[in-house]
C-alpha cells in the first residue's frame, strides 16, 4: 500500500521550516493571553517591563474582584446563559422536528421565513428591539438580553439536518407501539441527535457568555449586567485605567469560559466541527 | 393521523419559534422601514412623518459615508487574510506535525474569548511608549508609533485583531472538511506522483471550495456584526477613521438618542446583508448541496 | 410568651407602618457614581442624618451607576412616568433635560432672602452650568476641573526648581523641552508633556481656549464659537507641542492610560482632572506637584461634575422636600466634608473656610489648587443636542491633532457641522 500522506504533508528542510512556520504563528495567536497573564499575575510596576525576578501576586485579581460586583455579573451571566440555552433546546427541537418529519402547507416559506435570521442577526436590529423591550417593559431585565435569541435559526437548521438523516423506520417503530409524535421525538430524535445538541450548546452558551453589545444597550444596573458589560464599564472609569487590574478582571471574566475549554478542548473543537458541518 | 390534523400539528410545532422569530427578527426589520420615515420624538414633541428627510440627512452625512467606506475596507482588509490564514492552519493542523493539538489548541483560543475581553488586552499591546507591541518594535530599533492613536493605522490595527479572532474560529470548518475527505483521491494521487502544491492546487483547494465560500459568507456577516472592539478600543476614533457601520448605528440611537436617523442607518446595513444573502442564495447554494 | 409578645408588637407596627408612610413626603433621588471610594456609604449616611433632623421626608437614595447610566435610567423614568424627584446628573446634561422637558427650574422655590444668599454662595464659575435663560436649572454639587499634575524628581533632574510649575504657555514649552528625554537613536524615553486626546478632547481645548481669550458657547446653549480665532490658537498653541516643539507625544493620546505614562515616567508633566488626585496620591512612586493650568493671555480652565437636578413629575410637597435636602447638604461644612471624602471640589467659597477643610489642605496643600484656579474658570461645554455638537468638536480636534487638517480647516469644519445642528434650536 503507497502512504498518501505526502500530499498532505512536506518533508525534509521544506517541513523542518513549516513547523517552525505553525509554531511562530501559533506563538503569535497566544501572546496577547500570555502577555494578560504576565500583567495580571504581577505586581503593577512590572506590568511594563519583563522581569525574570518579579514577584508574582495574586493582589490585582482581588483589588479587581472588590472594584466592582463581579460576583453579581458572574450570577447574571449564567442565569442569561442557562435561560437562553434552555429556551432554544426547547424552541428549536420543535421546530426542527416539524421541518424535518411533517409535510404541511407552508412549509418551505416558513422555512425561508427561519433562515432570513442566519443573515439578519438581532445583533443588528438593536434600534428596533430597543422600542419593543421597552413596550414590553422588560427594558434592564436578563429576560430582554435573551428574548431576541431565544428562537435560533441556527439551532433549527442544524438539528433539522440531523434529524433528517435518522431513519424513518425508527420513527415508525416507536408509532406502531403507540408512540404519539411528541412521544417519538422524545424517545428516538432526541437521543439520537445528543452529539449535535451537545455542540449546538456549546457554540451557544460561548455566543451568549461572550455577547457584548446589546446587552450594553438594554441593561443599566449591576442587577441585570452581564460579565462583558460589567468590565466594560470597570474598564472605563474618568480616573485613568490601572493595567494591572483591568487584565486582571479581564481574565477572571473570561476564566470559567477558558478553563472550560482547557479541559475540554477536544469536545469543543469536535462541537465547533460538527457545528460547522451542514 | 389525518391530513389536517398533521397540518395543525406541525404548524403548532413551529409556532413558539416562529412567534419569537416574526417579533424579533421579522417585526423589528419591517418596523425600521416604518420608523425610518418618522422624526425622533422629543421631550413632548412625538413622531411625526418626515418623508425621505432621514434618508436626505443620510446622504449628506460626511460621518454615514466615511463609516461605510472604513467598513468596506475592514471588510475587504480581514475577509481574505483571516480565510487565509485559516486555511494555512488547517492545512498544517491537519497534517503530521509536531505538537498538533496544543498547535489546535493555541490557533482556536482567540475563538473561545469575548472579543471586548480580547480587546482590553490588545489594546494593552498596542498602547504607546510602554505596550508590548512597542517595546519589541523599539528593541529592534524603529521609531515609536500610536497605532490606534494616528489615524492611518488605526483601523489597520483594528483589522489585525479580527483576522487573529477570527481565523482560527474559520480554520475549523476546513480542518472538518479536509477531515471528512476522501482518502482514496490522495491515494490516487501518490501514485500519479502528484507534487504536494499540484495535489492542493488542483484537488484539495477546489473540493474545500464550498467551504471558502460559506466561511466567506459568515465572515462578511461578521464584518458587519462585531463591533465590541470599536467600544473599547477607539470608540470610532480618531476622527471617525475606525468607525464602522453599526458602531455609528449605536452611537446614533444610544448615544445621540436620534432613533429615527439610526432607523435610516439601519436600513443601509440591512441592504448590505440582504445583497449578502442574495449572493448565498444564487451563487453558493447553486454550487453546494448540503442542504 | 416573651417571642409571642414580641411578634404581637411587630405586627402592630407592621399595620402602623403604612399610616406613618403616608404622613411621611417621600423623595426617591438618583445618584452615579464616578469616582473611587465608598461613595454610597457616604450618601446613605447623608440621607439618614438628614432624616433624622426632617422626620416629614423619607429620602430614597437609589445608585444608578454611571453618569451614562444614570441619565440614561433618569430619561427612562420621566418617559415611563416615574422619574425621581431630584437626580445628580453632568450639569452638561441641562439642555437635554430642558429639551426632554424633564426638569423644573429652582426659581420658584427660592423665596426667601436666606435662599436667594445659598444660590449666591456658590461659586460662580459652577453656576455658569447650571443656569440659563435666567433660570437656575442645577445646583453644583460634585464637582470638578482641569490642573497640571508634574514630577518633581524630573524637574530636579532638569535642572528646573521644582517648586516653580509653569506659569505661561512659554514657560510651558520651555519647561517641556527641558524635560523631554531622547535616547542614543533619537527616540523619546520621557515626554516633557501631555494633554489627553481620546474620549473628550473638548474639554481639554476648551482649557486651552479658554486661556487664549474665548468660551466655546454661549450660556444659551444655541451657539458654538469653534471657529474664533483664540480657539484656534489654542488649538495650533496644542498641535506645536507635538510638531513643532516636539515635546508631546504624537496622535491621540488616551484619557485613561495618561495616569499611567505619568507613573511610569513616560510624560514629566500632564494635564488632568482633579478627580485624579486621590489616584496620584496612591500611586506615583515619587514627588509631585499639582498647579493651575500656565496662562495663555489668561489662566483658565472648563469646570466639570455633576448637578442637583428637580424632575417636573413630582408633587409640590415632593418638590419642596427635594429642595430642603439640597439646601442642607450643600451648607458649607458638608460640602467641605464632601470634597475631603470624595476628592471633588467644594463648590463655594465659603467651605473652603471651614475648620475641616483648613486642616486638610494644610496637610495636602495640593488640594487647594483646585480652588485658587476656581475664579479663572468657566463653563464646561454644553448645548441643545449636546453629544452631537459635542463630537463635531472632538471629531475636528482629533483630525488637527492626527494632522489631517490644519487647526483653522478643523475648526471651521467643526463650526460649519455645529452651526447645522443648532439651527433648529434658535
Amino acid at each position: 500500500m503507497i502512504s498518501a500522506s505526502h500530499v498532505y504533508d512536506s518533508r525534509g528542510v521544506v517541513h523542518g521550516l513549516e513547523t517552525v512556520a505553525a509554531w511562530l504563528l501559533g506563538f503569535l495567536w497566544v501572546l496577547p493571553l500570555l502577555y494578560a497573564f504576565w500583567t495580571a499575575f504581577h505586581p503593577a510596576e512590572f506590568s511594563t517591563r519583563i522581569a525574570l525576578d518579579a514577584p508574582l501576586t495574586l493582589e490585582n485579581f482581588v483589588k479587581a474582584w472588590r472594584a466592582a460586583p463581579f460576583a453579581r455579573y458572574f450570577f447574571n451571566t449564567v442565569v442569561l446563559v442557562t435561560m437562553v440555552l434552555a429556551a432554544q433546546l426547547v424552541l428549536v427541537t420543535l421546530a426542527a422536528y416539524a421541518f424535518a418529519r411533517f409535510s404541511f402547507p407552508g412549509r418551505n416559506l416558513l422555512f425561508a421565513l427561519v433562515l432570513v435570521q442566519l443573515m439578519i442577526m438581532p445583533d443588528v436590529l438593536i434600534v428596533e428591539n430597543y422600542r419593543t423591550m421597552t413596550w414590553l417593559g422588560i427594558k434592564d431585565t436578563i429576560l430582554a438580553i435573551g428574548l431576541p435569541y431565544m428562537a435560533s435559526a441556527f439551532g433549527i437548521f442544524l438539528l433539522r439536518q440531523t434529524f433528517k438523516t435518522i431513519p424513518r423506520e425508527l420513527d415508525e417503530a416507536a408509532r406502531v407501539e403507540g408512540c404519539s409524535p411528541l412521544g417519538v421525538l422524545w424517545k428516538v430524535y432526541v437521543p439520537l441527535a445528543r452529539p449535535t445538541y451537545i455542540a449546538y450548546a456549546l457554540v451557544s452558551v460561548s455566543y451568549h457568555w461572550n455577547n457584548f453589545l446589546w446587552p450594553l444597550i438594554i441593561t443599566n444596573s449591576v442587577e441585570s449586567r452581564p460579565v462583558t458589560v460589567g468590565l466594560q464599564v470597570f474598564a472605563s472609569t474618568d480616573q485613568g485605567i490601572d493595567w494591572s487590574i483591568i487584565t486582571a478582571a479581564t481574565l477572571l471574566t473570561t476564566a470559567p469560559l477558558l478553563v472550560a475549554f482547557l479541559l475540554f478542548q477536544r469536545q469543543f473543537v469536535a462541537s465547533f466541527m460538527r457545528a460547522g458541518i451542514r | 393521523m389525518t391530513r389536517t390534523r398533521e397540518w395543525i400539528y406541525a404548524w403548532l410545532l413551529i409556532a413558539p419559534a416562529m412567534i419569537l422569530l416574526v417579533l424579533f427578527t421579522h417585526y423589528p426589520a419591517v418596523a425600521n422601514l416604518w420608523h425610518s420615515f418618522l422624526s425622533t420624538p422629543k421631550g413632548s414633541r412625538p413622531a411625526v412623518w418626515v418623508g425621505a428627510d432621514n434618508y436626505v440627512q443620510l446622504v449628506e452625512d460626511p460621518i454615514f459615508w466615511q463609516a461605510l467606506q472604513n467598513n468596506l475596507w475592514y471588510a475587504l482588509g480581514t475577509i481574505p487574510v483571516s480565510i487565509a490564514i485559516a486555511l494555512l492552519m488547517a492545512v498544517w493542523v491537519h497534517g503530521k506535525i509536531a505538537g498538533r493539538g496544543l498547535l489546535r489548541l493555541a490557533y482556536f483560543t482567540p475563538t473561545m474569548l469575548p472579543m471586548i475581553a480580547v480587546a482590553n488586552i490588545w489594546m494593552f499591546f498596542y498602547t504607546p511608549e510602554y505596550g508590548l507591541l512597542e517595546q519589541v518594535t523599539k528593541g529592534l530599533g524603529f521609531a515609536s508609533h500610536n497605532w490606534l492613536g494616528s489615524k492611518s493605522p488605526a483601523l489597520a490595527s483594528l483589522m489585525v485583531v479580527t483576522v487573529w479572532k477570527e481565523a482560527g474560529f474559520f480554520m475549523i470548518f476546513y480542518l472538518a472538511a479536509l477531515q471528512s475527505m476522501s482518502p482514496s483521491l490522495a491515494e490516487a494521487a501518490a501514485i500519479e506522483g502528484a507534487s504536494r502544491w499540484y495535489f492542493f492546487r488542483r484537488i484539495t483547494f477546489p473540493l474545500l471550495m464550498p467551504v471558502t465560500l460559506f466561511v466567506l459568507v459568515n465572515a462578511v456577516i461578521n464584518a458587519f456584526r462585531l463591533v465590541d472592539h470599536i467600544v473599547v478600543m477607539t470608540r470610532g476614533g480618531p476622527d471617525n477613521a475606525t468607525a464602522l457601520l453599526l458602531y455609528y448605528i449605536y452611537e446614533i440611537g444610544f448615544r445621540f438618542w436620534d432613533s429615527a436617523y439610526a432607523a435610516a442607518l439601519t436600513m443601509v446595513l440591512l441592504a448590505i446583508l440582504g445583497l449578502t444573502a442574495l449572493f448565498q442564495f444564487f451563487v453558493l447554494e447553486r454550487r453546494t448541496h448540503y442542504q | 410568651m416573651l417571642r409571642s409578645i414580641r411578634n404581637l408588637i411587630l405586627a402592630a407596627l407592621a399595620a402602623l407602618a403604612p399610616s406613618l408612610a403616608s404622613a411621611q413626603v417621600e423623595v426617591p433621588f438618583y445618584y452615579p457614581v464616578a469616582v473611587g471610594g465608598p461613595i454610597t456609604k457616604i450618601i446613605d449616611g447623608l440621607a439618614a442624618a438628614f432624616e433624622k433632623e426632617n422626620p416629614g421626608i423619607k429620602l430614597k437614595p437609589i445608585y444608578t451607576g454611571t453618569y451614562q447610566d444614570s441619565i440614561t435610567k433618569a430619561l427612562t423614568a420621566v418617559k415611563s412616568g416615574e422619574p425621581p424627584v431630584t437626580s445628580i446628573l453632568l450639569s452638561t446634561d441641562m439642555f437635554t433635560l430642558i429639551d426632554e422637558d424633564a426638569i423644573v427650574p429652582f426659581d420658584d422655590l427660592i423665596k426667601t432672602p436666606e435662599d436667594q444668599a445659598w444660590l449666591k454662595s456658590f461659586d460662580p464659575a459652577f453656576m455658569e452650568n447650571s443656569q440659563t435663560g435666567g433660570k437656575t436649572w442645577g445646583i453644583p454639587f460634585q464637582r470638578s476641573t482641569v490642573v497640571l499634575y508634574y514630577n518633581k524628581e524630573l524637574f530636579r533632574e532638569a535642572g528646573l526648581d521644582p517648586n516653580k510649575p509653569p506659569q505661561n504657555w512659554a514657560e510651558q514649552v520651555s519647561y517641556a523641552q527641558k524635560l523631554t528625554k531622547r535616547d542614543a537613536s533619537g527616540n523619546v524615553t520621557t515626554w516633557g508633556i501631555q494633554i489627553p486626546s481620546s474620549g473628550f478632547p473638548y474639554w481639554l481645548v476648551q482649557a486651552l481656549a479658554i486661556q487664549a481669550g474665548t468660551n466655546l458657547m454661549n450660556s444659551a446653549g444655541t451657539q458654538t464659537y469653534y471657529d474664533r480665532p483664540e480657539v484656534i490658537e489654542g488649538l495650533t498653541y496644542w498641535v506645536d507641542l507635538v510638531n513643532k516643539y516636539k515635546v508631546h507625544p504624537e496622535g491621540i493620546v488616551e484619557w485613561g492610560t495618561t495616569p499611567k505614562d505619568f507613573f511610569e515616567k513616560k510624560v514629566a508633566m500632564m494635564w488632568t482632572t482633579t478627580g485624579n488626585l486621590t489616584n496620584v496620591r496612591n500611586n506615583a512612586k515619587f514627588d509631585f506637584g499639582v498647579a493651575m493650568l500656565p496662562a495663555g493671555k489668561q489662566r483658565g480652565s472648563p469646570t466639570g461634575g455633576g448637578n442637583f437636578y428637580l424632575f417636573k413629575k413630582s408633587t409640590p410637597a415632593q418638590r419642596d422636600a427635594a429642595f430642603k435636602f439640597i439646601k442642607w447638604v450643600t451648607t458649607p461644612g458638608r460640602a467641605a466634608q464632601w470634597g475631603i471624602d470624595t476628592g471633588y471640589v467644594a463648590v463655594r467659597p465659603d467651605a473652603w473656610e471651614t475648620p475641616a477643610m483648613k486642616t486638610y489642605v494644610a496637610g495636602f496643600p495640593a488640594a487647594a489648587v483646585a480652588r485658587d484656579q476656581l475664579p479663572y474658570a468657566k463653563a464646561e461645554l454644553s448645548t441643545h443636542d449636546n453629544q452631537r455638537v459635542t463630537k463635531a468638536l472632538n471629531d475636528g480636534l482629533q483630525a488637527a491633532l492626527t494632522g489631517t487638517k490644519t487647526p483653522e480647516a478643523a475648526m471651521k469644519d467643526a463650526q460649519r457641522e455645529a452651526e447645522r445642528l443648532l439651527r433648529s434650536f434658535r
